[in-house]
């Protein structure tokens, strides 16, 4: 029951569906790989996703939840992971522990991961334990029972969860702060794993206010990916999640949202343990948006034209040709509900300062917005996307989180089956007005993370 | 050629198994290649991985580093391309290679799209057997090595486990990082590149499984034309590291909130007859899963961290048994205080029939689940040649660990859990822990 924030470059996950004739070979090998997706919904609105791979005995039965940290309330930070470790802790059906034991008994594993988005439970585990896994997860759906003991020792261990993840990385605690920097309004601003001093506070009244409010059947998506026939899943997820109440009073979720940015902002985080400094600037940047993903998917080829790879205008720049950097990447992440970041990062080379690293990060990239995309590097790009599509099929696991992602983070089934194609249609003019769109230094936070004087003991 | 047909079968409780069939093929090429291949042609690309044994134990004396550094320029050119016409090409053809060096080997993986074979096999040919090794490059990626060295000095998760290497095995390259020091890295030269690149790389130490749309026939022509410019044979191995550790506790002071901790002792050779047995002890003990001995007593019972777990390290030329924990500095003390007990206790009575068990119910249960791709398939293979393990150890398996009788597990368990023997090496301000080591 780790979570795990979404880290991954969405850009990197996703495909495009063009035909060009230097293509040709891809584009004949795609002709026999369609996603083997059905989809289905039950009448207390949980949404079903069946994803087919039969290749091997297996399956994959995720719930997700839409509901992450963004969704918490004021005050209670990290409560949405905090529930998503307690859901181990028993049920009126079953003790603590056992839902997990039960599932490696039958040779399976299981975990949980939450983002600012989405809480997932997941198991992994032989095909015909499917009706198992379905039984357990319906039952913790709404069936939670805490006791005062197992929330104190859980609230112990995510702090040491925080302590490992947040406390012993001077770059995540960097992290942190640089988003609290970067939302003024918006929950994304607070940590997912919660800030320590509300974490210490946290307790059994504020988890399942967060339960009650969000663990319903009309909020959850199914997700099942592997050696499995679709009706037969449709028919277990109607026999066991089927029966569940659902909450009538669910709201929309209408989260606070930016207001206008106006003026930049930078930070120095300085702390003795840092031994490579460097330089990473953030900006406010839209998300894909349901049946509008045309701007979201011209940032995700930015940062692949930017910051990519070896060959990306970033590292041909700054590593190869002026050789002030041993590394330098731009990301975004698209599948987010509300807005998200764009980022560029420049690691310098020893002897190079930060604000020379800064420097020569926005010289590079000025002289990309004169010069433009070079439309051989484009085709390069979309061809490794296009291809990233095949050896995706390779892994139902990552197919199975695309889609309960996705079916969180505001998108649809129709929204994620059109991205490829939406990204193939890019341009190399629609790449640099989402660049001149997004590169908006007031919307922006500067950071430099480096090594603090030692501190005498 | 043999060909070998296996049907996995699952362990489960209902009558109905799960079952996952692949058809191992052992070839051997003209060139005299051998390699493991299963053909999956649902999917139009090819998992191919290679390992050399050897790795970067086969440093030269004052040369640390030099595998390590030699494989990270494998992709920095061939030829008339340079480091970023390279990437530029294996861009163009979708295709991608990763390069490893590890203690006792190094390694290839590479992923390729069927209708791209031949040009991505000219492309990694070039990479494995006529790398350029330009100035420019060894400048470029030994800057970001140096960068690495640097940023362990100050990460208490490489600390703890670099302070136990040193102590456990001084002078042996087991007993210094892979990637070598500031110093000797900062003096590598083209030649100790090449030297390494000869030692490594070579045919009388490589192991090859590939998995996908390729069949017996271009798998053989394939591997020729790829390794068969190779040098024969490389350097030798090196001789075997001599623990020299005893129990006790090592702190290294180190400012962060949280201390990491890493123990261990002693282990068991991949082929000690009561390996499997370990193996699975080490499961009940401290294997990973929320269900282990020590994550109940530290994490469900105590909340004393987020996660323990334990782990067998059958090196080749020695052999751990190992643990790794974080804990508050003021409570890591408790932690090993519990470690401790959980170890004596083990030596001391073993385990349970029940949790032998569900031990059993859940290995044989969860093994096939292993086999669920192209990526994950060549892996397990090339692994299992290099531990020199059968083909049909994949159909065996399963009846070897329901083999296993309490009394073999609880004769191996006092050979395997050494409670005095146990040294704990702590990074961090550990608060009421008194350092007791002998070194």
């Amino acid at each position: 029951m780790p979570f795990h924030p979404m880290r991954k470059l969405q850009s990197a996950l996703c495909a495009g569906g063009f035909l060009l004739a230097t293509l040709a070979p891809v584009a004949h090998a795609l002709d026999v790989l369609r996603d083997e997706v059905t989809t289905g919904m039950l009448d207390n609105g949980m949404q079903v996703v069946v994803i087919e791979d039969h290749r091997a005995p297996v399956a994959v039965h995720m719930v997700w939840y839409k509901a992450g940290s963004a969704d918490e309330k004021p005050g209670v930070s990290g409560v949405a992971h905090f529930l998503e470790h307690l859901l181990f802790q028993g049920t009126t059906n079953m003790e603590p522990g056992e839902l997990s034991r039960v599932v490696a008994a039958n040779g399976g594993t299981d975990n949980a991961f939450t983002s600012y988005d989405q809480t997932a439970y997941f198991q992994r585990v032989a095909a015909d334990r499917l009706e198992l896994m379905m039984q357990m997860e319906a039952d913790r759906m709404v069936n939670l029972q805490l006791g005062e003991e197992e929330i104190r020792i859980e609230r112990e261990v995510i702090i040491e969860e925080r302590n490992q993840r947040t406390e012993n990385d001077p770059g995540a605690l960097m992290r942190e702060q640089m988003r609290a920097a970067q939302y003024l309004n918006h929950r994304y601003g607070v940590p997912i794993i919660g800030w320590r001093h509300e974490m210490e506070g946290l307790g059994l009244e504020a988890a399942l206010d967060y339960y009650q409010t969000y663990y319903a059947p009309n909020n959850a998506v199914l997700v099942v990916a592997g050696d499995v026939d679709p009706d037969e899943v449709m028919a277990l997820a109607r026999e066991h999640y089927g029966p569940l109440p659902p909450n009538p009073d669910l709201k929309p979720r209408n989260r606070p949202q930016e207001p206008p940015h106006t003026s930049p902002r930078r930070m120095v985080f300085e702390d003795p343990r840092v031994s490579q400094p460097y330089v990473i600037r953030s900006y406010l940047a839209p998300e894909r948006d349901p049946g509008a993903q045309e701007t979201a998917a011209a940032l995700s080829l930015l940062a692949e034209v930017l910051g990519g790879g070896q060959t990306s205008v970033l590292n041909e720049k700054l590593q190869f040709e002026q050789k002030v950097s041993i590394y330098a990447g731009a990301s975004y992440r698209g599948v987010s509900l509300d807005d998200t970041t764009f980022s560029l990062i420049v690691v310098p080379a020893p002897g190079v300062s930060l604000e020379e690293a800064e420097e020569a990060m926005d010289a590079a990239v000025a002289e990309f917005m004169e010069t433009g995309v070079n439309a051989d590097d484009l085709n390069t790009i979309k061809r490794k996307l296009e291809a990233s599509r095949i050896y995706a099929r390779d892994n139902v696991d990552s197919l199975a989180n695309r889609y309960g992602r996705a079916l969180t983070s505001g998108l649809t089934i129709e929204d994620i089956q059109a991205w490829p194609e939406i990204l193939a249609a890019v341009s190399e003019e629609d790449i640099m007005e989402a660049a001149r769109m997004v590169f908006d230094r007031n919307a922006s936070v500067t950071s430099w993370l480096k090594r603090a004087p030692e501190v005498t003991q | 050629m043999k060909t070998l047909y296996l049907a996995l079968i699952a362990f489960v409780i209902a009558a109905l198994p799960a079952r996952a069939e692949i058809e191992i093929q052992e070839i051997t090429t003209p060139g005299g290649i051998k390699a493991w291949l299963v053909e999956e042609p649902a999917i139009p690309f090819v998992a191919l991985e290679l390992r050399f044994k050897g790795g970067a134990s086969l440093d030269a004396p004052g040369k640390r580093g030099a595998t390590n550094l030699m494989m990270g320029l494998l992709e920095e050119g061939t030829g008339d391309m340079d480091a970023r016409a390279f990437a530029r090409a294996t861009d163009e053809l979708a295709a991608s290679f990763d390069y490893g060096a590890y203690d006792d080997s190094v390694s290839i993986s590479a992923k390729f799209l069927t209708d791209t074979t031949d040009q991505a096999m000219a492309l990694l040919r070039g990479a494995i057997v006529e790398p350029s090794f330009t100035q420019e490059a060894i400048d470029r990626v030994r800057k970001q090595v140096l960068s690495g060295i640097a940023s362990d000095k100050t990460d208490p998760d490489t600390i703890v486990g670099q302070t136990f290497d040193a102590m456990a095995f001084g002078d042996h390259p087991y007993g210094s990082s892979r990637d070598g020091t500031e110093e000797t890295v900062a003096t590598l030269t083209r030649d100790d590149i090449v030297a390494a690149h000869q030692a490594a790389l070579a045919r009388d130490r490589v192991y090859v499984s590939a998995v996908g749309d390729i069949n017996a026939d271009e798998l053989a022509t394939l591997l020729d034309n790829l390794l068969g410019d190779l040098p024969a044979t490389g350097a030798p191995m090196p001789g075997t590291a001599t623990y020299q550790l005893s129990g006790g506790v090592t702190v290294v002071p180190f400012d962060t909130p949280q201390s990491v901790v890493l123990f261990g002792h002693p282990g068991f050779e991949r082929h000690d007859e009561d390996f499997l047995a370990a193996y699975v002890l080490n499961e009940i003990f401290g294997g990973g899963g929320l269900e282990s001995r020590l994550m109940r007593e530290l994490r469900e019972k105590r909340g004393l961290t987020y996660g323990v777990y334990s782990y067998l390290v059958p090196k080749d030329h020695a052999e751990l048994y190992l643990g790794r924990v974080a804990s508050a500095n003021d409570r890591v003390a408790q932690a090993i205080e519990v470690l401790r007990e959980q170890w004596a206790h083990m030596a001391e009575t073993g385990i349970t029939q029940t949790e032998l068990d569900e031990a059993k119910t859940y290995l044989t249960g969860a093994y096939p689940l292993r086999f669920d791709g192209n990526g994950p398939i060549a892996n397990i293979l090339v692994g299992m040649q290099m531990d020199g393990l059968p083909t049909d150890y994949v159909v065996n398996r399963n009846d070897l660990v329901n083999a296993l009788t309490l009394d073999d597990m609880n004769r191996v368990a006092k050979r395997l859990f050494r409670p005095e023997d146990l040294h704990f090496v702590v990074v961090g301000q550990p608060e009421g822990l008194q350092a007791e080591a002998t070194q």
